[in-house]
């Protein structure tokens, strides 16, 4: 039982990073219909971002763990955010109403250029970093095995729970959340009424992209380690728990998420560590082919 | 209109300020490892140079595009001579980026009057003339060439190794092309069934005994099964979910093939794989007991060159078949079947093609020529382990079939030669050839989307532009 909870701690944790990186997905998706497959890049940016931030608040001799966190997250959002733009300004843009496979070549070529870009910039090693938590409790014991949460663990909720909130809030509330459920509905009825699309669009990648690098940050302080090649796996798994959620919808991905979060732990602890990304992908196939609209996603009517 | 100087600055500015935000931390703060921990090493001139550029190419460029070609090639001019000044720049990278910057500056400027030129010449009777006959013989000059090839007195081991490695992207592309070009099904797991076939051959051939040519078929059928076994479930889905559902395959079997010790001994991977052999001679000076070596059989002296021919001339029949195969296949009632499913699926449907079997025999006959391809490399290489099937390559593959033009067979050739030889030419490209890889198939996408040959016709139109009867202008 003790084992059991101590599982399910650490699959919350895994699964609130999933799903902020899962909802940059499903956001481009609802939007533009089109897999952002360089959005797992965007969040290994957000992760050496990060890394380079504490480095920089070290140096600079911040010690105030609240400020460095705060500092290196506005930061890290800010930087990576720009990518997000970049990236759907240079290569999807010009891509609208080109073939329907187009946009997602050129993300996969988006994705090998920031991947080899990081590389280069930043050497192949992997780097430590980002360990300025540590500590935690005892939650309870039982068997003689200790149920323990870190600081860290709740830092990770504390921060997606308030960042899902206000994005929940953003989407239903404001002047921007309207605009995009207009483009998501029809895209040229709302450019129609005078809806700047491309703006709409730009800001969506703008705020995936920040989302991702917190999901980046969260990522090195929990694992302390990170390289140029993190994306591709994470990107895969949210882009499952977007896909699990039904893709689309917000509560879906962090829904997702989460359950991502469960099925790789708990498969790792119970079953095999090696094949956990097996299962991952497993699940993944068989949502596609036995629910493709997901668990909360509406079914999806192709037009002629 | 006077084109206005000032927009144009501010513009430049912007990009380069973007420019400047998104490599200050990544290219300005390099984190190196220090005895205690992680450190910086500072990299602003580089940044400086490169944002300057940025600007440089972004001013250019908008001159361009505002009527201003010679003020713009001036600009190219310059930063072609900035780029190979003898002076020192932080890296070898710098001279290469602003040269590129460049050149790209004076294509951009020469473009509209080389396209011009290309457009009369074409248009011009002697122009079409030429191109028919071009269109014709290509193919089959290029097929002169590549089977002269082992022959020619300039050819040394190292051209050799190149060209049976071209060959086999040539075949994997071509066997891709299949299930991208024509059926319009993208696979992004494609190295999966290439894995299949490998380990097919390296273990029926190390296990039982089997010799090349006996497990080639073999391993083609199991590949296809894969195939039959992966899409009869997933085809139905739409596009992009194919390309993910395609891409978790591939990972699937690549960590299974890693995973699963007892069977594929893992990351340590399989070797002493026997090569293929010519009527039962082996190629090698000693041959193992109870065969008999090639030097022995035709009395010619042995030669180390000799297996590295053999194994050029098996890949290029190999590639042919491919070929030929997918060049009938595109004739019968499936072929057209594929090339409409791509083009509406919804209208197929209407017209009683049953989309999920068409879409079926091209993911497995692509996927059994992946197959053949991998028994080759199996034997070829004589040792494979998960390594050599990762994501990467399947992108690779997938970048020669669209650079290439989705659907032609000459563009492919000409996108292998390009994407695999040039890069192992110039080996001091190296570690950015991956970086080229993305960024080409980017700007192929933005610029090109049909691709560098991007004359492909349809097999059968029903208005001929040029007011010819259909069957006259039938595709190639």
């Amino acid at each position: 039982m003790a084992y059991f909870s101590q599982q399910l701690v650490n699959a919350i944790t895994l699964g609130a990073i999933y799903g902020l990186i899962a909802i940059g997905y499903t956001m481009v998706y609802g939007i533009i219909g089109m897999i952002n497959f360089a959005h797992g890049e965007v969040f290994m940016i957000g992760a050496f971002m990060s890394l380079i931030g504490f480095l920089i608040c070290g140096m600079l001799g911040i010690s105030s763990v609240p400020a460095v966190i705060v500092l290196v997250l506005l930061m890290s959002m800010a930087f990576t955010a720009v990518y997000g733009w970049a990236i759907e300004r240079v290569a999807y843009r010009p891509l609208r109403g080109s073939f329907r496979l187009a946009p997602l070549i050129s993300a996969i070529g988006v994705s090998i250029v920031l991947q080899n870009f990081v590389q280069l910039a930043q050497g192949a090693r992997s780097k430590p970093g980002g360990s300025v938590v540590s500590g935690g409790f005892i939650l309870f014991s039982a068997d003689d095995f200790d149920v323990r949460i870190t600081w860290l663990q709740i830092i990770i909720v504390v921060v997606t729970v308030v960042l899902m909130a206000s994005f929940t809030l953003l989407i239903a509330r404001t002047s921007l959340g309207r605009r995009q459920r207009a483009c998501e509905q029809d895209m040229k009825m709302a450019s129609l009424l005078g809806v700047d699309v491309d703006r709409t669009i730009s800001l969506t990648f703008v705020l995936g992209a920040a989302l991702a690098a917190v999901a980046g940050m969260l990522f090195l302080m929990y694992y302390g380690i990170i390289d140029f090649f993190i994306g591709f796996l994470a990107g895969i798994k949210a882009f499952t728990a977007a896909v699990l959620g039904g893709i689309g919808s917000l509560p879906g991905a962090m829904l997702g998420g989460l359950l991502i979060g469960l099925i790789e732990v708990f498969w790792a602890a119970y079953f095999s560590s090696e094949y956990k990304d097996v299962a991952v992908f497993v699940i993944l196939v068989l949502v596609l082919i036995f629910r493709p609209s997901g668990l909360l996603g509406k079914p999806e009517i192709e037009k002629v | 209109m006077e084109p206005r100087l000032a927009p144009m600055l501010k513009d430049a500015a912007i990009t380069a300020f973007v420019a400047a935000a998104l490599g200050i931390f990544i290219v300005g703060f390099r984190t190196v490892d220090i005895g205690t921990g992680l450190g910086f090493e500072y990299h602003f001139v580089d940044l400086a140079i490169a944002v300057a550029t940025v600007f440089c190419g972004r001013l250019g460029l908008s001159l361009a595009a505002n009527g201003r070609r010679w003020p713009s090639m001036a600009l190219g001019a310059v930063l072609i001579l900035v780029g190979i000044a003898p002076m020192r720049m932080p890296s070898d990278f710098l001279h290469w980026f602003v040269a590129l910057a460049g050149v790209l500056l004076i294509g951009r400027g020469i473009s509209p009057w080389a396209t011009d030129a290309v457009t009369s010449v074409q248009a011009s009777p002697s122009g079409e003339r030429a191109r028919e006959v071009g269109t014709k013989w290509f193919g089959w000059m290029l097929l002169a060439a590549a089977v002269l090839l082992p022959f020619m007195p300039f050819v040394d081991q190292k051209t050799m190794d190149l060209s049976v490695l071209i060959l086999t992207y040539v075949m994997l592309g071509w066997g891709l092309n299949i299930v991208v070009g024509l059926a319009g099904l993208l696979d992004l797991g494609y190295v999966a069934f290439y894995a299949v076939g490998a380990y097919s051959y390296a273990l029926l051939s190390t296990q039982f005994g089997l010799g090349f040519w006996a497990v080639l078929p073999i391993a083609g059928m199991i590949a296809a099964l894969f195939g039959v076994l992966l899409g009869f479930p997933v085809l139905r889905l739409r596009g992009d979910y194919l390309a993910i559902v395609t891409l978790g395959f591939g990972e699937i079997i690549r960590l299974v093939l890693l995973n699963w010790v007892d069977l594929t001994n893992g990351p340590a991977g399989i070797g002493s794989i026997p090569g293929p052999t010519l009527f039962g001679a082996v190629f090698s000076e000693t041959p193992p007991a109870g065969q008999r070596s090639f030097s022995e059989m035709t009395g010619i002296a042995f030669d180390a060159n000799h297996r590295l021919i053999y194994l050029y001339y098996i890949i290029l029949l190999l590639a042919l078949i491919t070929n030929a195969f997918t060049q009938r296949m595109r004739r019968l009632p499936v072929g057209r079947a594929w090339e409409a499913l791509r083009e509406d699926e919804i209208a197929c449907r209407a017209l009683g093609i049953n989309p999920t079997n068409t879409k079926l025999t091209a993911f497995a006959i692509g996927a059994m020529f992946a197959g053949f391809a991998g028994s080759f490399f199996a034997a070829k290489q004589r040792f494979i382990s998960p390594e050599s099937f990762v994501f990467i390559e399947s992108a690779i593959i997938l970048a020669i079939v669209v650079l290439g033009g989705m659907g032609s067979q000459i563009g492919i050739v000409l996108a292998a030669v390009l994407l695999i030889g040039l890069p192992e030419w110039f080996r001091e490209l190296g570690s950015y050839r991956m970086l080229a890889f993305g960024l080409a198939m980017v700007l192929i996408m933005v610029f090109r989307p049909r691709g560098i040959v991007a004359h492909r016709r349809p097999s059968i139109l029903l208005h001929p532009p040029n007011g010819r009867p259909p069957y006259l202008g039938g595709g190639r």
